[in-house]
């Protein structure tokens, strides 16, 4: 397989390329740090504050359960949210560079 | 090619293995133990009556025996189908298996959506369909709790390593971290902590299919093992990543299916109506007394002690099972960060074309993942509502047997060969679902000493196409044979902590020097080797003096209390009458363990230094300071100018190594 060389030091250096990676690297960790924290509360709040997942929301359906299974939601819908996003955004930032560069 | 070059990649992979299981007696089997239903009395069925405690009557009420035993004929048919449809699988397979990229990464022809049931096919082990199912059965609330984590471990995958490892890699780990670095060394340290990784899984994978198969079909657990073990060197041999792809999607189909139809009768018992449903929980009587003697075990007494309507609450409340929150969060930190740098799992991403595909297949695997988890919800208080927490302990102390004894009291509730039959298909998933994963990791296992050790370092990357597919060939079968001994010595062995030391060492090992090759300019092959060392090294370290461990000088105190108590037992007997099998058993364990009351544990040691199983907490940070500190100290210029080129890779994909175009 032949490789084609490029120049990678003059691609980073791109405008297009800086601004792909500075909102990628922003959506993409910000997202992972919030989704990480969510999950953590649930142990955590599971181990010291049982009075509130003991709570029933509805009939005997308690705040502890309408929480953990919120966590399966947040996930789904953070990952549909980060398909759009990239779909949009990130994909289409990126063919513009490569157009640009003529690959 | 040179047969003594193999041979020292299969001894390689044996001296991590024999490391692997050179554990204490065995303990505390939480993998599918070893079911003796027929002595014990038999339980109230469904719907039971019984305002008393249902277990302190000795003269049962209803003489309903709960046992499980699968039809085998009606089984191994299921099984035969199976094993027919994945070997036609994998003979299609075989005679595309022509270059390195066809074997390791189905030559890149995945799709993203074939890629996703893979995945989720490659996740869901046997543990999981079982074990989870089984601890919401028996703990409510925690082991729903417990799935949560499994799922949410996706989106580090998602966000952080599916897309860069697509774009940056090409077949293992090692490609990654070799990328800008010293390729030898680090090629050599990450096969390593691969193979160690996939050992440790596999080893919890194998023992717990021969038990799973012994107890379900009844075949002795040697052949049991062996039986799987030529299934799975077989789909990786031939097959290689294609046919593992397609057994594992199969797997995921069948898995799913019998979720789905599961769920579906267990709802219909509660008339569609969630809220009905989580009623019938609550009011169960036989649930309610399942928790007040739960409590009464944990010492509670007056206004702690719930009875009653309060008792079946508070099976939906938290804290039944899992008592240490700091474990909790170990365990969290270990599935967040470790499941992204399992390798197997990793090695799927490099199966599809592009970035895309591989977003696509993680959002795919994560419906699938998410909602298995929600079903096993209903499975196991479903369960707990029609079999009964008593009627499951009485099959498996562990709760394992949960949804199979459903499945048979469900389909038998409707016409009797029925449930026969959904006892028959549930074990196929299950016997499926161990050849999925088994494959996957022997697989990944070979992947790196086949690629990175015998390609890249021994060869120096100079083999042909066909001799590198010989050498995948071979190091899959010699992993396979090694897996197939491991399973067969490690029959007695508590290996119950082998699948939490394997996402400890994914966690804390494989995943900074991964995150930090992609992301950090400055890391550079002392990072990559002094992490993946540290934390590999720290996570075993950790276990080893962990309360996973065996200590006998604890063994013979609890030993002490049961012999005891077997005693009161005796004593309260009517004249002649002698204790039952189980108590016998239980006894005589008891002696043996208080006769080794001078024992150590492996590292000699009288009792744990840590509190912790998950090692995780401590671990993974180590992991990541070892890291970050070694590459500071060791600077190199080349790694940093060769960033601009790993980091332009990964976010774009420019320069791709397409495996399609061959």
């Amino acid at each position: 397989m032949a490789e084609k060389k490029y120049d990678w030091g003059a691609i980073a250096r791109n405008p297009k390329f800086v601004e792909l990676h500075h909102k990628k690297s922003a959506f993409l960790f910000g997202w992972w740090i919030f989704s990480t924290l969510y999950y953590f509360l649930l142990p955590i709040g599971a181990a010291y504050a049982p009075g509130l997942f003991k709570i029933k929301i509805i009939g005997v359906i308690n705040f502890g359960y309408v929480f953990a299974l919120s966590q399966f939601f947040v996930s789904w819908g953070l990952a549909h949210y980060y398909a759009h996003v990239a779909n949009k955004d990130f994909d289409r930032m990126t063919r513009n560079l490569i157009d640009e560069l003529h690959l | 090619m040179t047969f003594n070059k193999f041979i020292i990649a299969a001894s390689l992979a044996l001296t991590v293995a024999t490391a692997a299981f050179a554990e204490e007696p065995q303990k505390t089997p939480t993998a599918p133990t070893d079911a003796t239903a027929a002595s014990a009395p038999a339980m109230a069925a469904p719907a039971a009556v019984a305002a008393e405690p249902a277990a302190a009557a000795p003269a049962p009420k209803l003489t309903v025996k709960k046992e499980l035993k699968a039809n085998k004929a009606i089984t191994l048919t299921m099984f035969a189908f199976i094993i027919g449809i994945t070997l036609a699988v994998v003979i299609r397979a075989a005679s595309k298996n022509k270059t390195a990229a066809d074997f390791y990464a189905a030559g890149g022809g995945i799709t993203g959506a074939q890629n996703g049931w893979a995945i989720a096919g490659d996740y869901m082990s046997a543990a999981s369909f079982l074990g989870i199912s089984g601890m919401i059965s028996l703990y409510g609330y925690d082991g729903f709790m417990y799935s949560v984590g499994w799922l949410v471990a996706y989106i580090t995958v998602l966000l952080i390593v599916a897309e860069p490892c697509r774009n940056a890699g090409k077949y293992t780990m090692g490609d990654i971290l070799s990328f800008r670095t010293d390729p030898k060394p680090v090629r050599a340290v990450a096969a390593i902590a691969t193979v160690s990784v996939t050992t440790f899984y596999l080893t919890a994978q194998m023992v717990g299919a021969g038990k799973l198969m012994a107890l379900l079909v009844g075949v002795p657990y040697r052949t049991a093992i062996v039986g799987v073990g030529i299934l799975m060197v077989g789909y990786v041999v031939f097959g290689g990543m294609t046919a593992t792809t397609w057994v594992q999607i199969i797997k995921a189909g069948l898995l799913m299916s019998g979720a789905f139809l599961l769920s579906t009768l267990v709802m219909a018992k509660a008339g569609f109506n969630p809220l009905r449903f989580f009623e019938m929980i609550v009011n169960s009587p036989d649930i309610q007394d399942h928790v007040t003697k739960m409590l009464l075990k944990d010492g509670k007494t007056g206004a702690d002690l719930l009875t009653g309507v309060d008792a079946g609450q508070r099976f939906l409340e938290p804290g039944l099972y899992l008592k240490n929150p700091l474990d909790q969060i170990s365990l969290g930190m270990a599935l967040v960060f470790g499941t992204a740098g399992m390798p197997h799992i990793l090695m799927r991403f490099f199966t599809v074309p592009t970035a895309q595909a591989a977003r696509k297949s993680v959002i795919i695997a994560m419906w699938i993942i998410g909602m298995f988890y929600v079903l096993t919800t209903l499975l196991g208080f479903g369960a707990a509502i029609h079999v009964t927490p008593q009627g499951i302990t009485q099959v498996d102390a562990g709760g394992n047997m949960a949804t199979l004894l459903l499945a048979q009291q469900l389909g038998a509730d409707i016409s009797p060969v029925l449930g026969d039959i959904f006892l028959a298909f549930l074990c196929s998933v299950a016997f499926a679902t161990i050849l999925a994963v088994v494959s996957g990791l022997v697989l990944a296992a070979s992947a790196a000493i086949a690629h990175d050790i015998y390609v890249n370092v021994i060869k120096d990357g100079h083999a042909d196409q066909h001799e590198q597919v010989m050498a995948a060939r071979i190091t899959s079968l010699v992993v396979g044979i090694v897996g197939i001994i491991i399973g067969i010595a490690a029959e007695k062995q508590n290996v119950a902590h082998l699948v939490a030391l394997a996402f400890a060492v994914a966690s804390s090992g494989n995943l900074p020097v991964v995150v930090l090759s992609l992301f950090w300019k400055k890391f550079n092959t002392a990072g990559v080797i002094a992490g993946l060392v540290v934390g590999t090294i720290a996570s075993i370290g950790l276990v080893m003096v962990s309360p996973n461990m065996t200590y006998p000088k604890l063994e013979a105190a609890k030993g002490e209390k049961i012999i005891h108590a077997m005693e009161k037992k005796m004593a309260a007997l009517a004249p002649g009458a002698t204790l039952d099998a189980k108590d016998l058993k239980a006894l005589d364990k008891a002696k043996a363990d208080v006769l080794n009351k001078d024992g150590k544990s492996i590292l000699g040691l009288d009792a744990p230094i840590l509190t912790l199983k998950n090692p995780g907490i401590i671990s993974i940070p180590l992991g990541f300071l070892a890291a970050i500190l070694a590459a500071l100290a060791f600077p190199s210029k080349r790694s940093e100018d060769m960033f601009d080129e790993v980091y332009v890779r990964q976010n774009t994909g420019i320069g791709m190594a397409k495996a399609i175009d061959h």
